[in-house]
């Protein structure tokens, strides 16, 4: 018995003595891997330069991390996934004719500055990669909103420059759009699969639906913010969204709302980036307010705003108010009788 | 497929198949007790003996100081060698007496009571008060305190407590398993001294042969129904477990009386029982020696005072590089610093935990504010903020977050991805400011 005390230097620590296997890295690295079905399309859509882009904005991402850390002696993360996940979000989030320095830059934008001068993960206020993404498009408008046209790249000709769905709805009209696709049906499906122009990872709707559907299945997500930025698009799209055809006047009740749902980025905004805990609300009452907030911002932008698309805007500005959402609608204590908002 | 619950919660794997199937058998008694004399909530009794004496089994060693306290007695015959300070498993000093035990058995005289059911519920009160019973369930609040409510707040709802959510121990299960009909007349004069006519008995779904055990045992009892619950930590800690069997929720630092309920452990339960039918004190009680660091786990019968080191020999030693020794289950045990501290009558087990089991928490990231401690926390809070503002000395606005509504069940430090730990932010934020 004396031999079995002494032999044993016992561990003590506080409570709980076991833990979820739940990691930092675990959750990163899954999110990296539902974002794979989106950047495969992506390629398949825009070609090699498509994959090119996406690895320079990951690398310049996870040496600017890396760089910033051995600078300020944090404790490297690198392998955590977060900066892999941020360089590849804004990979996806740029055209695939982006210059080489676009995603240099912009990884470095996102990583140093907005993740890394606010203390790191867990302490930044805004989505780096948007914020990165944000910063080249008013740095490179020119280069920013020159879109390939999809395939182009596959069938070995020049890549023929063409506007985004998006940018013929806001400069020409639905009359436009429907010449360009065809007919309807031929719009929405050749939409939902992504053969369209846009950002390299954001034009195909059913592989990045396979990705959220992953995620919420693993409750990495929670259809909260997704469902209420969706919605409200659908609703304000479908209320404000309509013009007569014959005098282009302004209708209520006519617009389309799946042509606004499978466009521009907001499939891609909606379930990997107003997602990102650090910088969305974290309880779920305020989720769905910050979710409504970016719908109604995002269809503000694209039907009156002077871009065609809103997603990324909307997004920031809703991440601004995140800590005002936190700090207001509480949780309800349990037993309490009233409580203001949930 | 709707089992009652609660709101939040989680779901640890629950490891109960180590010592699940080992039945309560009595450890062997060890060659002295250390019993400290305040093994309650509330004020410590009083030496009731000197260095030197005899005692016998049962014997009043200390005597009830107070209205919220207890009384202690002697687990063993023989003689007091020693008063005086011990370490306790949670890591406080106390008076202790030191008894050697002359293994004679010599009971002190017990009062048999055959005709128990016609005690009076002053009287049952007056019996579980002499056996100085506490609940066993780990809080050890002194059991006729919790049965002489204020007058203003009429009980009418008994609840046993068999939900036995803490991972790896089943000290509950073999005991609902093993005197299902002792644990019924327990709550039976539970019951009857408070003028209830309504008890319910909850048990997690992770044991149907125990619901089934006392279902058969609650057959003919009138107003006593068994109910299974979801299997979810914490959903024994008291106001869940109202809140499940009941719908009712006890408001914010509220009592279960205050929704008109009393809630007992089924090994309290027992130990009424045996009080009022043979006299007996609290001087014994079924303890889990468990985890994947002890060579044979097993569900012990221990004396009040028998110290952790020899119930780890009587498991047959540690194995795999044990490395923790928790006393109490995983999620609310403390993990001791030495072997040689007493059982107690809080003690629901000992779990030694192996190398490979041992989290070491010093290795914690910032919160990622991921919400999933916010979903969980059954107490309807928010652990992040908590640990947040704690973390950088924000003490104060922590209560704004209701910190003292927190009750430690460690659920978000479970859940926690950047294995932040939250429960040890909140106890210290806790130390340095007044609820
Ligand atoms: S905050 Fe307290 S009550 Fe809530 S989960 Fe954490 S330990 Fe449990
Ligand atoms: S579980 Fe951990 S990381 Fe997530 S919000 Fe809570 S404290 Fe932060």
């Amino acid at each position: 018995m004396e031999a079995v005390k002494k032999e044993h230097e016992l561990i003590v620590s506080v409570s709980p003595h076991v833990r979820s296997e739940e990691s930092v890295s675990r959750i990163m690295w899954t999110v990296n891997i539902s974002l794979l079905p989106a950047l495969i399309a992506g390629i398949y859509f825009f070609g090699p330069k498509a994959a090119y882009v996406t690895a320079i904005s990951i690398i310049s991402a996870v040496m600017s991390e890396w760089g910033v850390q051995k600078m300020t002696g944090r404790r490297s993360a690198i392998g955590d996934g977060s900066a892999v996940l941020t360089g590849l979000l804004l990979g996806m989030n740029l055209p695939a004719t982006a210059p080489f320095y676009i995603p240099i830059i912009g990884s470095l934008v996102a990583i140093a500055v907005t993740k890394q001068l606010f203390g790191g993960l867990g302490f930044n206020v805004f989505n780096p990669a948007l914020i990165g993404r944000a910063f080249v498009l008013i740095t490179w408008p020119r280069a920013m909103t020159t879109w390939m046209e999809p395939t182009a790249a596959f069938v070995g000709l020049d890549a023929k420059t063409t506007a985004t769905p998006l940018g013929l709805l806001k400069e020409e009209g639905l009359h436009k759009l429907l010449e360009v696709f065809g007919s309807k049906a031929s719009l929405y499906t050749e939409l939902f699969l992504g053969h369209r122009a846009g950002s390299l990872g954001e034009t195909s709707a059913i592989a990045l639906l396979i990705g959220a559907a992953f995620l919420l299945y693993k409750r990495y997500i929670t259809w909260h913010i997704p469902l209420t930025f969706l919605g409200t698009v659908a609703v304000v799209a479908w209320v404000f969204g309509g013009k007569t055809p014959e005098t282009g006047k302004f209708l209520l009740f006519a617009g389309d709302p799946i042509l606004h749902l499978l466009s521009g980025g907001l499939i891609l905004g909606a379930f990997f980036m107003a997602t990102d805990y650090v910088t969305v609300p974290s309880v779920r009452a305020g989720q769905i307010l910050f979710g409504v907030g970016c719908g109604l911002i995002t269809m503000l932008i694209r039907l009156k705003g002077g871009y065609p698309e809103g997603v990324m805007f909307a997004i920031l500005l809703m991440n601004c108010f995140t800590p005002i959402i936190d700090r207001n609608l509480k949780t309800k204590l349990f037993g309490k009788k009233k409580e203001k908002g949930k | 497929m709707s089992l009652a619950t609660f709101k939040g919660g989680i779901h640890p794997p629950d490891r109960k198949e180590l010592s699940a199937g080992s039945k309560i058998t009595p450890a062997a008694p060890p060659d002295r007790v250390v019993i400290p004399l305040s093994q309650h909530t509330g004020a410590p009794a009083k030496a009731a003996v000197s260095i030197g004496d005899e005692v016998k089994k049962g014997q009043v060693i200390g005597a009830q100081e107070g209205f919220v306290s207890a009384a202690v007695h002697s687990s063993v015959s023989g003689k007091v060698v020693g008063i005086g300070d011990f370490p306790l498993a949670i890591g406080r000093m106390t008076t202790c007496v030191v008894i050697e035990n002359n293994r004679q058995e010599t009971w002190a005289e017990l009062k048999e009571d055959p005709d128990y059911m016609s005690l009076s519920p002053e009287a049952i009160k007056e019996k579980v008060k002499a056996a100085g019973i506490v609940g066993m369930g780990g809080a050890a609040f002194p059991t006729s305190v919790k049965l002489s409510p204020p007058k203003e707040k009429p009980i009418n709802t008994v609840i046993l407590n068999g939900a036995e959510c803490e991972p790896y121990l089943t000290s509950d299960y073999r005991m609902m398993l093993e005197r299902p009909d002792e644990i019924i007349e327990g709550l039976k004069l539970l019951m009857k001294s408070l003028g209830v006519s309504r008890g319910f008995i909850g048990i997690e779904n992770n044991k149907p042969d125990a619901v089934a055990k006392m279902k058969e045992a609650a057959k003919g009892a009138s107003g006593i129904e068994v109910f299974a619950l979801e299997v979810k930590y914490p959903q024994g800690a008291e106001k869940m477990l109202i809140k499940a069997l009941t719908g009712r929720e006890v408001p914010p630092r509220g009592l279960p009386m205050d929704v008109g309920v009393l809630v007992q452990n089924v090994g309290t339960a027992l130990a009424v029982y045996e009080a009022c039918r043979y006299g007996r004190p609290l001087i014994e009680r079924v303890v889990s020696v468990t985890g994947e660091g002890i060579k044979e786990p097993k569900n012990l019968m221990v004396k009040i005072g028998t110290l952790v080191s020899h119930l780890i020999d009587e498991c047959g030693g540690f194995k795999n590089g044990s490395s923790k020794v928790v006393s109490g289950g995983p999620m609310m045990g403390f993990a001791i610093y030495s072997l040689d501290v007493p059982v107690t009558k809080g003690t629901s087990g000992i779990l030694v935990m192996s190398e490979s089991e041992v989290v070491h928490a010093e290795d914690y990231e910032p919160c990622i504010r991921c919400g999933r401690c916010i979903d969980i926390c059954p107490m309807g809070l928010m652990p992040s903020m908590l640990s947040v503002l704690s973390e950088v000395g924000h003490y104060e606005e922590c209560k704004e977050y209701n910190l003292w509504d927190c009750f430690e069940c460690g659920s978000c430090a479970y859940v926690c991805p950047s294995k932040r730990p939250i429960v040890q932010f909140i106890r210290l934020a806790k130390s340095m400011t007044k609820p």
